[in-house]
């Protein structure tokens, strides 16, 4: 700018100004320098308004209804099995039962198919009450050695679980530690339910994510064994389990997917599952749930989105229509100068 | 703050612009012949004013022996014994602020003082602590460093330009005497940072001095030399400077010479300098006129010689030339108390964290230690705990880190975005076509970077009026001439052949101007004759020719024979006389230090100028003593009216002196400046008194100004009055106009002159400022007690009209119940008595009841004082305009201060925040800019705030589901880059370029600046509103998917994209639903800012080693993602659309129909332009 090297220099103004005249300073014309762009000016006229609120209601009440069906068609089997299946005589000793190795910690659960669920029936465990979230617990982990052999000591931010006898665990951390180690066996009418493991981690961190040259060392080798134990011929892009529970759930209540059944269920089918009860909630007051459940296009059972796009659908309906009446009842001329509070007063308009 | 200001010239102010300046002169006691020698041009040689302090101190000083303390030792021609006691600077200038090593620490302290980025310092250091890492290193520190860098990368810019013109400036080259070797004593070239105190320095014509020095000889045998001093002052005409007698008689090639000047140290008065000189054991006294200044180049003078007195930073330009005035604005002063209300809110946030995150520590406190995603304990055997140091410490560290979390509540990209918003304001202001005037050649100039959106919320207006509301171009009109008043019914301007040439030679000379002539004057003139009439004609004109110190110059035309005889002067008032003198035949053609040549109707003649009293504001007149061919010696004095017929010997001739007060009166009601002529001729027994007197005087080392005035004082008197003349000063262009225009916008306008209270009163009629229907009130008071009556009186008449037009309306409701506007007409003798008493409320309780208010005759600190009168009492914005020195203070007085660059040089330019060639420009500046300034300021300050906030609440809410840990499920770098690039173009572009109302209405409608005025775009009231709609938004941003989600495989990350690019969404819809005006630059940033966000949110989850790979891809690919993205929107926007579709309706604003009135005018087109302009009443016309 002219003007701040001249001000701001007295030996730059000097030359600035002892320049002749010969020269115009007049600026030059474009429609950038003199804001005068072609411009779109959008007003909220009530045609505008109306319409706009008109639209998102329709809009809007049709995708929750398909939302809220889509919901509906959801077969769901929740069962919380974390109390039930400790026996009678621990149930005041909870914690002294699931640390004991001596006690049996088979529990056998009876499902009920309330419709019909074609398959694939997806197979979750949900954990209530458990901070997958917590900064301490999903800082714990070393994204560098499960990627590669190379980064194997890698171990800064596992902490405590980063070393065990001196060397490095693979895969170090909280995370990886507190491993989920529930198992079902699933039956229907004594017939084994096969129950698919294979695919239900993301492609792409079994591709990316998990190197294929790294295998589990050290793990659950201290003192404290946090969870499930790996197998250290597996590598870590195989182990999928591992891989599910190494993405952190986003809210303290989540799901996992533990696998997919891959026949249809029917109606009041009854399907028993021998749960092993081997992971430890009680410690923390966790609870435990298992989940069948089939999907559609919105995933899983869930009404809120129908709910909620039938209320914000609604409620656009209803202030169209309130704006309409208003229009109705208290109409103004768009742009009347009359209306200017300079012209109000004099010309006698209700201010 | 404006006292902070450095002024240009901070002791003596200049006197008031109407009257005329006049050189000192002294007679020379060397040589015995009256000789005269010295004449300053110095137009603002300091003065003496009554009633300021200032200078009474002035004089105090100069009357003060130069001690050794303060003195500087120059051993002339000697520059190693010069400099080898003192350190005197070197010639090398260095405007650069930083060196390439200096840059870094420098330039990082100077932008740690804002405290907001100590703030952002501190986090990041606490981030550093491994207990509270929150962000990674890198991303902590990226927000600050960027915006540290933004800001570095400008200033260093900056200062490369800086030096880039100091390596011009310091190795231009200068001759300079070389010291005794090889070859003699001669002057060599030598490049101007080498150039030392003390050496003899030689200057050609048209070459720029290279520092300031002390002149010794010129190619004048009398010593004169010419100055133009543009770039120092910014006027164009030519001063005089002189060397002294005892050093023109030594030899140019400084033979033999020895000698010392004692001078004060350098000091940033221009105007002032202070020193004696010793040489060949005589003390010679040296004054302002002795020294030339860097910066200054010289003019028809071949060559001049001197000394180098004061070099490099300690030249007086150097010390003046200081930075930008710094303010800061209104908008920006009530930002800051936001910012601490939202300080607040972070810290309720973060004590809402810490206090939950130990009650559930607390309640948890038994499963930690083995509990999977806590882990306590470190290993069973021991009792060591991992990274726990207890609740106490876990919840201080929980308060730090949510500050950390939090931390963007104070929208650190806000300072950075207001900075470069304000300087894409002042690029269109500068650019702007109809703020460029044609005449000067100059475009407007924003000096001030951080005060743009003040000028919406202008409230009054302080104008000067010579230069500012007229063209300062002085028209001799009409005289009046020994009682008979010269109006020039039938004047006629003179055709180019025709006009008074004098013929010098084979040359035929001309002025330069042509001037009406009145035929009859002409006539008396021609007609000649010893009669009393024709004799006192020519004296008047005699004296117009003879008592002024204007220079003529001969200009060459292409036609040989011819020249032009252009004047230069100081003052525009002496050199519209003198050329009205020149056009009806009596030209000053030559004036040189002891004579001058006038050309009396085609006779050259010689006179000499034997005395000459400069003007001072305490005689209010300057008087020449001049020896005639005759051999008679006349007194010519010329002043303004009152102090004339002070002086006036009324015994005689009281008829014509009436009738002059008659003719006056009458010139100065149409509008024109007035002057009184008297003349009185000395016997030898009085010219013998006053000479020696005056030699004394002038021979006196300190005091030697008081002692001139009273010399002068003493023989101005019992004068014979010749006659008087009426000079008029154009209004600009376009005043009236403009005046009515502020004054619609509910903008007073209050004129502030150093003119008579006829003049100013006509001035004010004929810019609309006053109308024939308002009441005047006049203060015209010489005493304190008859002011307060005064006061009083005009108190109770507000009321009485203030009552009158109420009970009128509330008779007739609905009819037109114009309240009778009020003028206070007030003048500077009774400001004395009230400024700074206890008169001052009342003063301000009737000006403030006034429509318009007038003060006349009022001194530069009066005009600063009334400034002050309401910028003390209101929160209401004042700016204050004018274009002379005199202006100064009231210029940095005022909240906003514009200078227009015009006649009067540049000081009042140097001290404002704003230039502008003209008066009318401020209706554009004002209405226009500053109304899109304001508002465009206003709405990005509370959008940033919302912005910021509502990505806070956001990450608040999820806090509560992790524990109160602080986890994020946003990625860091999102966080980082969140308010840095996701959102940060689309503000600053809407903040550059968005426009509520197109020029035309907003020029259309002066009314529309109300909205700024009653600061309807940015208040509390907004502020809280919108935050009430941030926090609904971010439960929108936040709940939506929470609920969607609730019991699902989701992770941590797939949410967190979502979460952003909703944010990101939201708060850009938000920009677009507010968007008045959409170009393709707005689309293309707002549209642009969403796909850089998804862009980045994939490059993001692109990178293997991040926790969230690829879960972009993941949730991109459910159609549930896309209808939270579309719920989201909606159900966030629909409040606050509602609301504005509600407001905009039913509760229109002005500015809201005024858009309407854009869109869908052309429906009514007619009634629109018939009201506005129905409240005013015809212009009053036909004075002048």
């Amino acid at each position: 700018m002219n003007s701040k090297g001249a001000s701001t220099s007295g030996g730059d103004g000097t030359r600035d100004s002892s320049a002749p005249r010969r020269n115009s300073k007049k600026p030059k014309y474009s429609r950038f320098t003199q804001q005068e762009l072609p411009a779109c000016k959008p007003i909220l006229t009530p045609a505008w308004i109306i319409t706009a609120f008109a639209l998102v209601g329709l809009v809007f009440v049709p995708i929750g209804l398909a939302s809220l069906s889509a919901s509906e068609q959801v077969v769901e089997i929740v069962d919380r099995y974390d109390i039930d299946c400790i026996p009678e005589q621990f149930q005041n000793h909870q914690l002294a039962y699931m640390q004991s190795s001596q006690t049996n910690k088979t529990c056998t659960r009876n499902l009920i198919v309330p419709r019909k669920m074609n398959s694939p029936v997806y197979v979750y465990y949900q954990l209530d009450n458990f901070y997958q979230n917590h900064r301490r617990y999903v800082k714990s982990r070393s994204d560098k050695q499960l990627r590669s052999k190379a980064y194997e000591h890698v171990t800064d931010s596992c902490k405590p679980e980063d070393k065990a006898n001196g060397s490095a665990i693979v895969p170090c951390g909280l995370i990886a530690w507190s491993l989920f180690n529930d198992t079902y066996k699933f039956s229907l009418d004594s017939k084994v339910l096969e129950v698919n493991k294979k695919n239900i981690a993301w492609k792409s961190d079994q591709d990316h994510k998990f190197g294929s040259d790294v295998y589990p060392k050290n793990f659950q080798s201290g003192e404290l064994i946090g969870g499930a134990k790996l197998n250290a011929s597996i590598p870590l892009s195989e182990q999928e389990d591992l891989i599910v529970w190494m993405r952190t759930a986003a809210l303290p209540t989540f799901r996992k997917l533990y696998g997919k059944i891959e026949v249809d269920l029917e109606l009041n089918d009854k399907i028993t599952v021998v749960i092993q009860n081997n992971y430890n909630t009680y410690s923390f007051g966790g609870k435990k749930k298992l989940v069948l459940s089939t999907t559609t296009w919105i995933g899983g059972k869930n009404d809120f989105l129908g709910v909620a796009y039938l209320t914000v659908g609604g409620l656009c309906l209803f202030l169209s229509i309130c704006f309409v009446l208003l229009y109705v009842f208290k109409p103004r001329t768009l742009g009347d100068p009359s209306y200017l509070s300079w012209n109000r007063n004099a010309a006698g308009h209700p201010s | 703050m404006a006292q902070d200001r450095p002024l240009l010239d901070p002791s003596p102010r200049p006197p008031p612009a109407p009257l005329l300046p006049e050189p000192p002169i002294r007679l020379d006691p060397a040589a015995r012949s009256a000789r005269v020698d010295r004449i300053s041009f110095v137009a603002d040689t300091p003065v003496p004013r009554r009633g300021s302090r200032a200078d009474s101190d002035r004089l105090a000083a100069s009357q003060r022996e130069l001690s050794d303390d303060d003195a500087r030792l120059v051993y002339i021609n000697d520059p190693s014994r010069t400099n080898e006691r003192f350190e005197f600077a070197g010639n090398s200038i260095r405007t650069g602020k930083y060196s390439v090593l200096t840059f870094l620490p420098r330039n990082l302290f100077e932008q740690f003082h804002r405290v907001a980025y100590i703030y952002f310092l501190v986090i990041a250091v606490l981030n550093q602590l491994p207990q509270l890492a929150v962000f990674g290193r890198g991303a902590s520190v990226l927000p600050l460093a960027f915006v540290l860098l933004v800001t570095a990368v400008k200033d260093a810019y900056e200062d490369w330009r800086r030096h880039r013109s100091d390596r011009i400036e310091n190795g231009r080259t200068a001759s300079v005497l070389a010291g005794a070797g090889a070859g003699g004593r001669q002057f060599q070239p030598v490049r101007w940072k080498d150039i030392r105190v003390g050496e003899i320095i030689r200057i050609a014509a048209n070459e720029s001095i290279p520092c300031d020095m002390v002149l010794l000889f010129t190619s004048d045998p009398t010593g004169v030399a010419y100055v133009q001093t543009i770039n120092l002052d910014g006027e164009s005409n030519l001063k005089t400077r002189y060397a002294k007698q005892e050093t023109l008689s030594k030899s140019v090639d400084m033979e033999g010479f020895t000698g010392f000047i004692r001078c004060e140290r350098p000091n940033r008065n221009i105007y002032g300098f202070h020193a004696n000189m010793e040489i060949d054991g005589r003390k010679v006294s040296l004054g302002p006129p002795n020294i030339v200044l860097r910066g200054c180049e010289i003019k028809n003078t071949a060559w001049a010689v001197g000394v180098a007195v004061y070099a490099g930073t300690e030249t007086k330009v150097m010390l003046n030339s200081s930075g930008a005035p710094s303010k800061r604005s209104r908008l920006e002063t009530h930002m800051n108390r936001e910012t601490l209300l939202l300080s607040g809110l972070l810290i309720t946030l973060c004590l809402v964290v810490c206090v939950l995150a130990g009650v559930w520590l607390r309640n948890h406190k038994d499963e930690l230690d083995y509990s999977p995603y806590f882990r306590k304990r470190a290993s069973p055997d021991d009792d060591s705990s991992y990274n726990y140091y207890g609740i106490g410490m876990q919840i201080f560290f929980t308060l730090l880190m949510s500050v950390i979390v939090f931390q963007i509540m104070i929208p650190i990209s806000l300072y950075i975005s207001m900075e470069l918003v304000r300087l894409g304001q002042a690029y269109f202001m500068i650019r702007d076509a109809s703020l460029y005037d044609e005449a000067s050649n100059s475009r407007f100039q924003c000096r001030a970077l951080n005060i743009n959106e003040d000028l919406g919320q202008i409230k009054y207006v302080f104008s000067d009026k010579t230069g500012t509301l007229t063209e300062n171009k002085m028209e001799f009109q009409c005289a009046s001439i020994n009682g008979v008043d010269y109006s020039g019914g039938k004047a006629s301007l003179p055709g180019d052949g025709e006009a008074y040439s004098v013929v010098v030679g084979d040359q035929f000379w001309r002025p330069k101007l042509l001037v009406k002539t009145d035929p009859q004057l002409v006539r008396l003139l021609r007609s000649g004759g010893e009669r009393g009439e024709g004799m006192r004609a020519r004296e008047f004109f005699l004296a117009l020719a003879a008592c002024n110190t204007i220079v003529p110059l001969t200009v060459e035309t292409p036609d040989p024979k011819r020249k032009l005889i252009d004047y230069q002067g100081e003052s525009p008032d002496e050199v519209a006389l003198v050329y009205a003198a020149a056009a009806y035949g009596f030209v000053l053609v030559e004036r040189t230090s002891g004579h001058i040549v006038i050309d009396v109707l085609g006779e050259r003649l010689r006179f000499d100028v034997l005395g000459l009293h400069e003007f001072d504001s305490d005689r209010k007149r300057m008087s020449v003593i001049i020896g005639c061919p005759d051999k008679t010696v006349k007194l010519f004095v010329k002043g303004a009216d009152n102090s004339m017929f002070g002086v006036i010997e009324r015994s005689i001739n009281l008829d014509i002196i009436q009738a002059t007060e008659t003719h006056l009166h009458a010139y100065s009601s149409l509008g024109l400046r007035t002057l009184v002529i008297g003349m009185r001729e000395l016997s030898r027994a009085e010219f013998d008194d006053w000479q020696s007197a005056y030699e004394k005087a002038s021979t006196t080392l300190f005091g030697r100004g008081g002692l001139l005035r009273a010399v002068a004082a003493n023989v101005e008197c019992n004068l014979h009055i010749l006659g008087a003349s009426g000079i008029e000063d154009k209004l600009q262009q376009g005043v009236p106009e403009a005046i009515e225009s502020l004054r619609q916008a509910g903008i007073k306008v209050w004129v502030l002159t150093g003119d008579k209270q006829e003049t100013a009163i006509s001035i004010g009629y004929s810019c609309k400022l006053l109308t024939s229907e308002m009441t005047q009130i006049v203060i015209n008071s010489h005493s304190k007690d008859y002011c307060r009556k005064s006061l009083e009186d005009a108190i109770a008449m507000t009321d009485r009209l203030a009552a009158m037009s109420l009970g009128a309306q509330n008779t007739i409701t609905g009819t037109e119940s114009q309240r009778v506007p009020i003028a206070l007409i007030i003048d500077g003798t009774s400001l004395v008595y009230i400024l700074e008493t206890e008169l001052e409320e009342e003063l301000f309780k009737v000006a403030t009841a006034c429509d318009v208010v007038l003060c006349c005759r009022v001194a530069p600190l009066q005009k600063a004082g009334i400034v002050a009168l309401i910028k003390n009492r209101t929160d209401d914005m004042t700016l204050a305009i004018g274009d002379g020195a005199n202006d100064v203070s009231m210029i940095q007085m005022a909240d906003v201060g514009v200078g227009i660059s015009g006649q009067e040089g540049r000081q009042a330019v140097m001290a404002s925040d704003f230039a502008m060639g003209q008066f009318r420009f401020l209706v554009t500046l004002l209405l226009v800019h500053g109304h899109w300034n304001y508002q465009r300021m206003a709405y990005m300050i509370l959008y940033n705030f919302y912005r910021n906030a509502v990505f806070v609440f956001m990450l608040f809410w999820y806090v509560l589901y992790t524990a109160f840990s602080l986890t994020t499920a946003i990625t860091e770098w999102s966080s980082v880059l969140y308010s840095v690039i996701y959102t940060a173009l689309p503000t600053i572009v809407v903040g550059i370029l968005d426009k509520d109302l197109s020029r035309k209405t907003l020029l259309k409608y002066p009314q529309l600046y109300g909205s700024g005025q009653r600061e309807e775009r940015y208040n509390l009231k907004l502020f809280i509103l919108t935050m009430m709609d941030t926090v609904w938004q971010s439960l929108a941003i936040f709940f939506i998917p929470f609920l969607a989600y609730r019991h699902s495989t989701i992770d941590g990350s797939s949410l967190g994209d979502i979460w952003t690019l909703a944010v990101v969404i939201l708060v850009n819809i938000h920009l677009a639903l507010d968007v008045f005006r959409w170009n393709w630059i707005t689309h293309a940033s707002m549209w642009g800012c969403i796909v850089a966000t998804a862009i980045c949110v994939i490059i993001i989850d692109s990178i293997p080693v991040l926790p969230g790979y690829w879960s972009i891809y993941h949730v991109m690919g459910t159609g549930l993602f896309w209808l939270l993205l579309l719920g989201i929107t909606v159900a966030g926007m629909v409040p606050r659309f509602a609301m504005k579709a509600f407001t905009e309706y039913f509760m229109p604003s002005d500015i809201q129909i005024a858009r309407e009135l854009e869109k869908f005018g052309n429906l009514n087109e007619a009634t629109a332009s018939e009201i506005p302009m129905s409240t005013f009443s015809q212009p009053q016309q036909g004075f002048i």
